[in-house]
């Protein structure tokens, strides 16, 4: 098809508008963390660094980066363990309800986080009867943590192939000698991708976290939701947003570089994304 | 190590290495037992605490079964308004979302060059991975009186929406257009440019191509897209407490009803509803073959 040179640049034009609809507000939000306005008026009036210095003086704040850490080692720790083992069964064996196993890892981060969550605080609280706590949380976000790993350690098995194994065998090594000095190796850079990925997803996530944390229980983004109506924790709130978008970005494109091309393509990374809601 | 241990490993070895079905079991128990007990049940248990009962006196879940929390769900005129509003803001994302992304989608896979192509994808997905509560709250600084958007239109003599249903309309939009943008994109990728010279050649001008040849193509890419936005849509609570002002969505009523009301089958009976609707809309969409553009 061939398009006119004036609808190439209007396409062109429409594109560069909504890109820049999508990056503007975060330059927004990492530009206000300097400015000398406390009601974020724009243009900034003004550059300060005196949010920045009592951002990292506010215990509140302090905490919540504490236990966010927490939870998501805890929560990437478990998903690492439970990944690696079901991403194996569903690649090397054919086994009757494959696919409802595959869809079983796949729905926690599937449905809306809502439903997860709601499902999750009524299981706890009504069917197990544990009081809401640290551990609760760390228990649901590892539950939707797994697909993320799985993903990548699903697509390193399926390249890599069983070929390497097969002659580790067959040269005599036994199933733990062949996955400790075959397998393992050929899946520590996706398990290092699947692992910051789930890191990521844990430290940002907010909705099933307001379902299963305990009370007193202060994840980062659970910070920012409490203190985000109160004016004059305005600027503080600004600054600990833009520390969020470098944590849940910077480990994304580590991992993006670690996971290699079979993660690199847009669909991929789509489905990928598109779970991490 | 001495000798008895390693033959005796050996032979655990020898042993899970000729069955293949224990080496699966292994592998499968812990994970199973994770995502079975705690997530299948949990999603079941739901759906049964809805017909349940708090006793008004404790305010404990008691073991009672009735229809009540259905019936009040679907009939207490708040529970209806909130539903129509949260349905309608979701269909009004969905269009918005899809009328943004055709364009866009269209210049990364037909238009730009391959080098240009890439930068534009990372362009699309990197902020999918910046914080979610950062973004709405990234809209709730634009929209604000003194804000970037006031500022923008003053001059033109326009004002902020302020925070209401059209601000929450646009961090919702906001928030899903990638999710919309990517799938429409790998649709158009697979659609042949030798149909589309096929069409041009034909006499087509390129709007007809575009009518004729690459929408009918792209219908289950779209209606793919359109699930992402709207089911996002329908179980946010989060954006409308940002920048919604007082207004509430499903998600929220489900929220309360979990948190100050304390009444979990009211709000169980409350997450059904955008439960219900999804089913709905996705077996609607079934037969366009949308499911396997996901």
């Amino acid at each position: 098809m061939r398009l006119s040179r004036l609808s190439k640049g209007v396409l062109g034009a429409l594109t560069a508008a909504v890109l820049a609809i999508v990056y503007i507000p975060l330059l927004v939000v990492v530009l206000n963390s300097f400015s000398t306005s406390q009601t974020f008026a724009w243009p900034p009036p003004g550059f300060t660094l005196e949010w920045w210095a009592r951002a990292a003086r506010s215990q509140g704040a302090l905490d919540a980066i504490g236990t966010s850490v927490i939870v998501a080692l805890a929560a990437t720790a478990v998903s690492l363990v439970l990944g690696t083992l079901i991403s194996l069964a569903l690649q090397r064996y054919e086994f009757f309800g494959r696919s409802t196993v595959n869809l079983l890892v796949i729905l926690p981060i599937a449905l809306p986080g809502i439903i997860t969550g709601i499902a999750l605080n009524n299981f706890f609280r009504t069917i197990a009867g544990v009081q809401l706590s640290l551990l609760t949380l760390i228990v649901a976000h590892a539950t939707f943590c797994i697909v993320t790993v799985f993903n990548n350690v699903l697509a390193r098995l399926r390249r890599t192939g069983t070929r390497l194994e097969e002659a580790s065998a067959d040269l005599g090594a036994g199933v733990w000698t062949t996955f400790r000095l075959v397998t393992f190796p050929q899946l520590r850079s996706a398990l290092l991708a699947g692992g910051l990925l789930a890191f990521a997803l844990s430290f940002d996530e907010i909705i099933v976290t307001t379902f299963t944390a305990g009370t007193g229980v202060q994840t980062l983004p659970i910070w920012i939701l409490n203190n985000v109506f109160r004016p004059n924790q305005a600027p503080v709130v600004n600054v600990v947003a833009v520390v969020l978008i470098l944590v849940s970005i910077i480990p994304i494109a580590i991992a993006q570089k670690l996971a290699g091309p079979e993660s690199g393509t847009p669909r991929a990374s789509a489905g990928r994304a598109a779970r991490s809601r | 190590m001495s000798a008895t241990t390693s033959t005796r490993r050996h032979s655990v070895s020898a042993f899970l290495f000729e069955h293949a079905r224990l080496r699966l079991a292994l592998l499968l128990t812990a994970p199973l037992f994770w995502l079975g007990l705690v997530y299948i049940v949990a999603l079941a248990a739901l759906l049964v605490t809805a017909f349940w009962t708090v006793d008004s006196f404790t305010g404990e879940v008691r073991i009672e079964w009735t229809l009540d929390n259905i019936v009040t769900v679907l009939t207490a005129s708040v529970y209806q308004s909130v539903t129509l509003r949260t349905v309608g803001i979701a269909l009004l994302v969905t269009v918005i979302d899809i009328l943004l992304a055709l364009p866009i989608a269209f210049f990364m896979a037909k238009v730009a060059g391959p080098r240009l192509q890439r930068a534009l994808v990372i362009a699309v997905l990197t902020p999918l991975w910046a914080s979610y509560l950062v973004k709405a709250y990234s809209w709730r600084t634009v929209l604000s009186p003194e804000g970037l958007f006031a500022w923008l239109v003053e001059p033109i003599g326009g004002s902020s929406p302020g925070y209401g249903i059209p601000a929450t309309v646009i961090t919702l939009s906001y928030l899903w257009l990638p999710y919309v943008i990517l799938p429409i994109y790998a649709g158009l990728e697979r659609v042949p440019d030798s149909l589309l010279d096929a069409s041009s050649d034909l006499g087509a001008k390129p709007w007809r191509t575009v009518r004729s040849v690459v929408l009918p193509l792209l219908y289950p890419a779209v209606i793919a897209g359109s699930i992402f936005s709207f089911s996002l849509t329908l179980g946010d609570y989060i954006a409308v407490s940002i920048v919604g002002g007082a207004n509430q969505m499903l998600g929220n009523l489900v929220y309360t009803n979990v948190g100050t009301a304390n009444n979990l089958p009211l709000a169980a009976a409350a997450a059904l509803i955008p439960i219900a609707i999804i089913m709905v809309y996705l077996a609607a969409v079934r037969r366009t073959g949308a499911l396997d553009n996901l």
